[in-house]
């Protein structure tokens, strides 16, 4: 019996075990999926929780609901991998060995990154919503909340689904306007980004949206501490930034099993090669999802798109050929921008997000780089499809590389140069 | 690209004010595209960090995130914003001769 081990079952690990599961032999393959949690979260919702759009219930469900019949399935934290040996140690003793591996073990946040972070703020003025727990609790707060200065800060990059702070900010304004109290609200993005997103045409037209909402933007700062005395964060450089409510996207890093196997970056991300996804240092470990260092987003969609890849370069590596599917850095998120309307971004390695029409040129229904309400109908749909196609691993009508067809190209602008006199 | 000067000493620059062809880095000009950036005489911390990040980019592509270069080059954080004041990024790069960072999506 030949064994596949996937390590993590959220959205990537539960995507493949589905694929491979229905593609591979269960009399010559043994399947198995480990995760600390019995839950599985629906992560796109958390965003919605702050502001009442979703309860907690709406975005768990047990992972087991998930899972093909055949699988073996362990709930346990992972010690370490121990790659050399091609065998798992998991905390609760067990020892799994494998003849391919595929890591699935995502990111999480790391506020204990930041000093002053958690100190005697944290999740009374200070709060995240990248986990249910903060999620949970500022919504709690912002029901009783008086308003003042709330401020979003990003810590550093890269951090899962870079979108999620614009909607936040976007969601806050449309909150705080039904509440009839957006004049006791400033709003402000603290990015270390140059612009309000990572990608020129993009974040010209987004900062525009930020403009129009009346939210402030704070460039490149680089958070080096939060004082908690005098509620405000403090960048390397000595920028300070007040506030009465910090919503923070701390830094984001790999898996702590990743870290201890050894195989990780600085970020404990896994040094994954950018096309066929397979690790740099191991012929037969595969990483898919946010435990790549791929120079990709970290979102869902980018998961679905990479598992086709995956799935068609491990079945080659299990017949000795070559890794023939490649993966082009294909992104497509929807952006909640506030009011029932919404954006869509559809990107590569290699291709910004672009104005333009999706999935059907010159048709849609979702238009690209534009505010719609199909958009937004778009994005409160995709729960449903999340649920009861994607993670099961059943064909979608989207291809995995990123097509030009719909998109409007941009004017190709020369690089101006300057000459600089030394003397 | 302009040529109006005819300036012995001088050198183009990219869009975003770094070096736009790389071969015209010798260890003379980062002290010149130091003094442009305000940085002043550069001290053997500095050559620490920028010898780093030239590694970095001949291995990589590009030049290193804060976070990896804190924790591979021995330069604490503060100690590097102190070097290279307002976006140590960005600035020890300039003085490197490298492009601005690609840094993360």
């Amino acid at each position: 019996m030949k064994k596949i081990v996937i390590l993590g079952a959220g959205t990537a690990g539960t995507m493949m075990l589905n694929k491979l599961s229905k593609a591979l032999d269960p009399k010559e393959w043994q399947l198995t999926i480990v995760d600390k949690e019995k839950a599985h979260y629906y992560q796109p919702g958390f965003l919605f929780i702050p502001f009442g759009i979703y309860e907690k219930e709406d975005v768990i469900k047990p992972k087991d609901n998930f899972f093909p019949k055949l699988a073996n399935v362990v709930y346990s934290p992972i010690d370490r991998i121990d790659a050399e040996n091609n065998v798992v140690h998991l905390q609760n003793d067990q020892k799994l060995d494998y003849d391919y591996l595929i890591v699935a073990t995502g990111s999480e946040i790391c506020p204990d990154e930041i000093e002053g972070m958690t100190d005697e703020l944290w999740y009374k003025s200070i709060f995240d919503f990248y986990t249910i727990e903060g999620a949970v609790a500022l919504a709690e707060f912002l029901k009783t909340w008086e308003g003042g200065e709330m401020v979003l800060n990003i810590a550093e990059m890269p951090i899962k689904c870079p979108v999620a702070p614009l909607e936040f900010v976007f969601l806050a304004d449309d909150y705080f306007k039904k509440k009839g109290m957006r004049d006791d609200v400033d709003i402000t993005l603290v990015t270390p980004l140059d612009a309000a997103f990572t990608k020129p045409v993009a974040a010209k037209s987004l900062g525009g949206f930020l403009e129009e909402k009346n939210i402030n933007l704070v460039t490149e700062f680089n958070i080096g501490r939060v004082d908690n005395e005098q509620k405000k964060i403090v960048s390397w450089d000595e920028r300070e930034v007040e506030f009465d409510l910090l919503v923070s996207i701390p830094t984001n890093m790999g898996s702590k099993a990743i870290e201890r196997s050894g195989l990780g970056d600085e970020l404990n991300f896994i040094p994954t090669n950018k096309h066929t996804l397979q690790s740099d240092e191991y012929e037969n470990i595969f990483v898919i999802g946010d435990a790549t260092n791929l120079p990709s987003s970290k979102a869902g969609s980018v998961a679905h798109f990479e598992s086709d890849i995956l799935f068609e370069n491990l079945l080659s590596a299990i017949e000795g050929k070559p890794l023939e599917a490649q993966f082009d850095g294909h992104a497509n998120c929807f952006i909640e921008s506030g009011g029932g309307k919404g954006l869509l971004i559809d990107f590569n390695y290699d291709v910004e997000p672009l104005p333009g029409k999706f999935p059907i040129p010159g048709v849609g229904p979702f238009s690209l780089l534009k505010e719609t309400r199909m958009n937004h109908l778009g994005k409160m749909g995709f729960r449903w499809l999340y649920w009861n196609a994607l993670i099961k691993g059943r064909e979608l009508p989207l291809e995995p590389q990123m097509s030009m067809a719909g998109k409007q190209k941009p004017k190709i602008i020369e690089q101006k140069t300057q000459t600089l006199n030394l003397n | 690209m302009s040529t109006e000067t005819k300036n012995e000493k001088s050198v183009v620059l990219d869009q975003d004010g770094h070096l736009a062809n790389r071969e015209d880095w010798t260890k003379e000009l980062a002290q010149d595209l130091a003094d442009h950036e305000g940085i002043g005489e550069l001290t053997n911390r500095h050559w620490d960090v920028i010898n780093y990040i030239r590694e970095e980019y001949e291995k990589n592509g590009d030049a290193p995130s804060i976070r990896k270069l804190t924790k591979e080059s021995g330069v604490s954080t503060k100690e590097l914003y102190k070097l290279f004041p307002k976006g140590p990024a960005k600035k020890a790069a300039k003085v490197a001769g490298l492009p601005k960072p690609k840094g993360c999506i």
